[in-house]
């Protein structure tokens, strides 16, 4: 083995890799000598926390992840599942987080990128993208900018590569102040048995490098991702990948083309790790050895060393075992895109991940060890200390209820995300049904059915108690759906905690983990794929536990898709679930009183379940003529987010400020005509749900809240659509 | 009506126009690549919105150059009707078949919203089923779609009633000279507009205010 031209490997060099000491002794021990840079390179980019979930391994093997409508769980590049009629979804959230803190616009940009080449990777074309976004306090004197970067690169890409943008989350808090999160996530449709997989197949085929060329950017970028950050975050602005949306859209529809060709065995995008992981997955799921010849590789830049080839995160790359008998035919395909066709290497029965470059062999490991069986920790976990539940008289009313009301919406977290969603485009292709703004995005997928899907978590829950706040991602993520009609199918998770090293953190992580299973078994609801971002910290400061939940739900008849909007003067407003008094951790507590604290509210799976197939039934029987979800901010904020898109204004009966503000689950608004309600009531009180009629639906555009008083729905409409456009503009 | 969609690498709002042509026509339109140099025999060529070759240098310049251009160019003047959107309209004025120009929005940013459109000409084959003045909804998805010219070629557009569409007052979404959406050409055989009336022209899309504009096709 040559190690010409390589430096020699320090304890220092180990450590930049970030390789913990007994990690490079577990790697020297696998080798039985000193490895080559090459090799060090590639061990540090796959044992990784990023690449290897060796932190969290332990705890997602405890997720449900089976389903009658799962083809695909979590280990491939996306999660698959069956819509019936020979159709299947193929989705899947990941982060882009340190990326995009340090090049706003880059890292989001490439973020979406990377989740959508996941997606087509495994044979669907993207029908719609989410991203959800949380950044630093407005006051922070890098929000704007990190605001205007991220959602630009977000729009940038998505809108150029064509896939409509249809949900997804904003959330300001100060906890993010060092540490944005930006979590895209993509949804596409293929057909349910021509899904396309990583798993190599056959020895001595041809190994193919599709897409662009390579160059030196991203180079540890899946490194920098698996670390805390310093005060030198800037710095590490050379490893932050460029997109380039365009050689994308032409990999799509280069990689749909070959596909349908039958030349394709298995594929794999080179995503966080490049060359490497992908090379490592396709042999280590096939055990199979794959030989790569580095100078075949396509670079774009000169003199590119073997280490700077297989960890260079350059994007809109692929690779792929290609049946030889259609190998002019798959040329042909990418030359008509302008995109690079080249092999590489070959599969081989030997077990290794063998890397040749200018004659010399640069690296010789065993693959399965580099790829399956990197090292897991059981990390060390403390469960958090429980809140105290906060009673209702704890909680003082509003001085003034209008006042109260107007700051609600017009709050950083409350306020319109139209600034936002105007960058995107949502409408391309043409199948949009529901656009964001609602509870969740509608994509049509025949003249008959659609999906639904939406992107949920409250951190601020998740950080109070990490295992309800689990639970009520999940369950959020399962009343959007039902929103707008749907059956939700099953749900994508990113996990964007802080340093696992703390103990404390850790209990974070396995507690909200147990919460979201917990969750997900009893609402049926299981978990497809995954991903896992850690080390969120900046100078020892984590993020609030953010642990997002991507759900997708099927829309059987599309006639039937339900809306949040009120519809008709005189119809009913109908709360189910009942009233609440969970105040803990609510937006009113935050907001009006500048407190955050408390438990957050519990989630009774059982009612959540019950409540929900009820809602839904009767959306199925046309019963409703609109139906939102109580979350954030309580009944008084649902009420007036349903009549903020419309002309209309809604009378409630006397409240209180428990009764409007707290954020009870398993609840929902409900609008009929009161020739419906009598029935509604009456069904509800048969099937042990809770129902009552609060209020109608009015001609006159004003909240009329009875002893109360009232305000003008155009006053609570400007606080509601003003926040964001002025703060950005720097009002 | 035999219709052609034109598809560049980078285009992607080929699928929303095929459907809409489909829909309102009942023909299934062909789709030409841009290496071909020779358009089929059809009345109609649309050249679809997107981001042909990423916009990069500018936007529309490199497709507009694509070898199948200069028999679009060359069928154009003898009077075949082309209808350009977004990014359609782009690569027709860089090709030199509409005058002026669209540059980056004056708020610098993407938008995609709905907007109001007024048909400030009835004449054309793509309005005639309108009244002229009327209004209608369409949405808009671009960054770069802020019209400008110089002032003779503004008032040679608008003295000869060559602007098809205008932003109605207060929707403009780019700042767009003289609130122009959409524009023809001297002969009315060609027109370029920003917004995506192929987005609105089916239940699905809220609102149908668009399907008179395809409807006309079939009667030019």
């Amino acid at each position: 083995m040559s190690t010409l031209s390589e430096p020699a490997i320090t304890s220092d060099i180990v450590a930049a890799h970030g390789l913990k000491p007994d990690e490079f002794q577990r790697f020297l021990n696998l080798l039985g000598r000193t490895p080559t840079m090459t090799e060090l390179g590639i061990c540090s980019a796959m044992w990784n926390e990023h690449c290897s979930y060796k932190s969290s391994k332990k705890w997602l093997k405890t997720l449900p992840t089976t389903g009658s409508r799962v083809i695909c769980g979590p280990g491939e590049n996306a999660g698959v599942v069956d819509i019936d009629d020979g159709q299947a979804i193929v989705f899947k959230m990941e982060s882009h987080n340190h990326p995009s803190f340090i090049e706003p616009y880059q890292g989001s940009a490439t973020g979406v990128g990377g989740i959508l080449r996941d997606v087509f990777t495994m044979g669907a074309r993207p029908i719609a993208a989410l991203n959800a976004l949380r950044f630093g306090e407005p006051s922070h004197p890098k929000t704007r900018h990190l605001v205007s970067g991220v959602v630009a690169g977000v729009g940038g890409y998505g809108n150029s590569f064509g896939v409509p943008t249809l949900g997804g989350e904003v959330n300001f808090h100060k906890r993010y102040n060092g540490n944005i999160l930006v979590n895209a996530m993509a949804v596409g449709l293929a057909d349910a048995d021509k899904i396309f997989y990583s798993k190599a197949k056959g020895v001595g085929l041809p190994v193919v490098y599709l897409g662009a060329k390579t160059g030196r950017d991203g180079i540890h970028g899946a490194t920098m991702a698996s670390a805390a950050f310093e005060a030198d975050a800037d710095e590490k602005r050379p490893t932050v990948q460029v997109g380039d949306p365009f050689t994308e859209k032409c990999l799509l529809e280069a990689c749909m083309e070959l596909m349908a060709s039958g030349a394709v065995i298995a594929i794999q995008d080179m995503g966080a790790a490049g060359l490497t992981s992908s090379a490592v997955e396709m042999g280590a799921k096939g055990n199979l050895g794959i030989e790569l010849d580095l100078d075949n590789v396509p670079c774009r830049e000169e003199g590119m060393s073997a280490y700077e080839m297989m960890l260079s995160e350059s994007q809109e790359r692929m690779l792929m075992v290609l049946r030889p008998e259609k190998e002019k035919q798959a040329e042909a395909i990418f030359l008509k895109w302008g995109l690079d066709f080249a092999i590489i290497g070959k599969t081989t029965n030997t077990l290794r991940f063998v890397i040749k470059h200018q004659g010399q062999v640069k690296a010789d490991l065993p693959i399965k060890e580099m790829g399956d069986n990197a090292p897991e920790y059981d990390r060390p976990w403390t469960g958090p200390k429980q809140l105290p539940r906060l009673e209702p008289e704890d909680v003082a009313a509003p001085v003034d209820l209008q006042l109260a009301l107007l700051q609600i919406l017009g709050s950083p977290d409350m306020c319109s995300r139209r600034w936002v969603w105007q960058q995107y485009d949502t409408l391309v292709q043409s199948n949009s049904a529901q656009i964001p703004g609602g509870d969740a995005g509608v994509v049509r997928i025949t003249d008959k059915k659609a999906i639904a899907v939406t992107s949920d978590v409250t951190p601020r829950y998740v950080e109070a108690d990490p295992f309800e706040g689990g639970k009520q991602a999940v369950a959020e993520s399962w009343r959007n759906l039902t929103c707008v009609g749907a059956t939700p199918i099953a749900f994508t998770d990113n996990l964007n905690f802080g340093n696992p090293e703390r103990p404390e953190i850790m209990g974070q992580l396995v507690c909200a983990i147990k919460g979201i299973g917990k969750a997900a078994r009893a609402l049926d609801y299981p978990v497809v794929s995954g991903n896992v971002s850690l080390y969120n910290e900046t100078m020892g400061q984590g993020i609030l536990p953010t642990p997002t939940i991507g759900g997708v739900g099927l829309l059987a008849d599309l006639t039937k898709m339900m809306t949040s909007r009120f519809k008709q003067a005189g119809d009913l407003i109908i709360l189910i679930g009942g009233h609440g008094r969970e105040m803990g951790q609510s937006i009113y507590l935050r907001e009006v009183l500048g407190r955050e604290e408390g438990a957050p509210p519990p989630v009774d799976l059982a009612t959540e379940r019950k409540n929900g197939d009820f809602v839904r039934a009767l959306i199925n029987e046309r019963a409703v003529t609109a139906v939102h979800d109580i979350s954030d901010g309580g009944l008084a904020i649902a009420v007036i987010e349903m009549a903020l898109p419309t002309s209309f204004g809604a009378k409630l009966e006397a409240l209180n400020h428990i009764a409007l503000f707290a954020e009870d689950q398993a609840r929902y608004v409900l609008t009929a005509s009161p020739a419906c309600a009598m029935a509604l009531l009456a069904a509800a009180h048969k099937q042990g749900v809770e129902a009552s009629v609060i209020g109608e639906v009015t001609a006159d555009p004003r909240l009329n809240l009875g002893v109360n008083g009232h305000i003008d729905m155009a006053k609570l409409r400007s606080a509601h659509e003003d926040w964001f456009p002025d703060f950005m503009k720097g009002a | 009506m035999k219709s052609a969609v034109l598809l560049f690498p980078g285009i992607n709002r080929d699928s929303d126009m095929l459907m809409a042509l489909e829909k309102t026509t009942g023909k299934k339109p062909q789709v030409v690549w841009h290496t071909n140099t020779t358009l089929p025999d059809v009345d109609l060529v649309v050249v679809p919105g997107g981001f042909s070759y990423g916009d990069y240098l500018r936007c529309g310049a490199i497709a507009a150059r694509s070898p199948i251009m200069a028999d679009v160019m060359a069928k154009a003047l003898k009077g075949l009707k082309v209808l350009a959107i977004c990014n359609g309209f782009q690569i027709v004025t860089e090709a030199g078949l509409l005058p002026g120009a669209l540059v980056r929005n004056a708020q610098m940013k993407f938008v995609c919203r709905e907007v109001r459109l007024r048909v400030e000409n009835n004449q054309t084959f793509f309005t005639n089923k309108m009244a002229q003045g009327s209004v209608v909804s369409c949405p808009v998805a671009h960054g770069e779609g802020n019209y400008i010219a110089d002032n003779e070629t503004l008032k040679r557009l608008e003295g000869e009633g060559r602007v098809v569409f205008r932003y109605v007052e207060g929707t403009n979404p780019n700042g767009a000279m003289n609130d122009i959406a959409g524009i023809c050409n001297e002969a009315r055989n060609v027109i370029g507009m920003m917004p995506h009336p192929e987005n609105m022209v089916e239940a699905l899309h809220g609102k149908q205010d668009c399907l008179p504009l395809f409807e006309s096709l079939l009667a030019a």
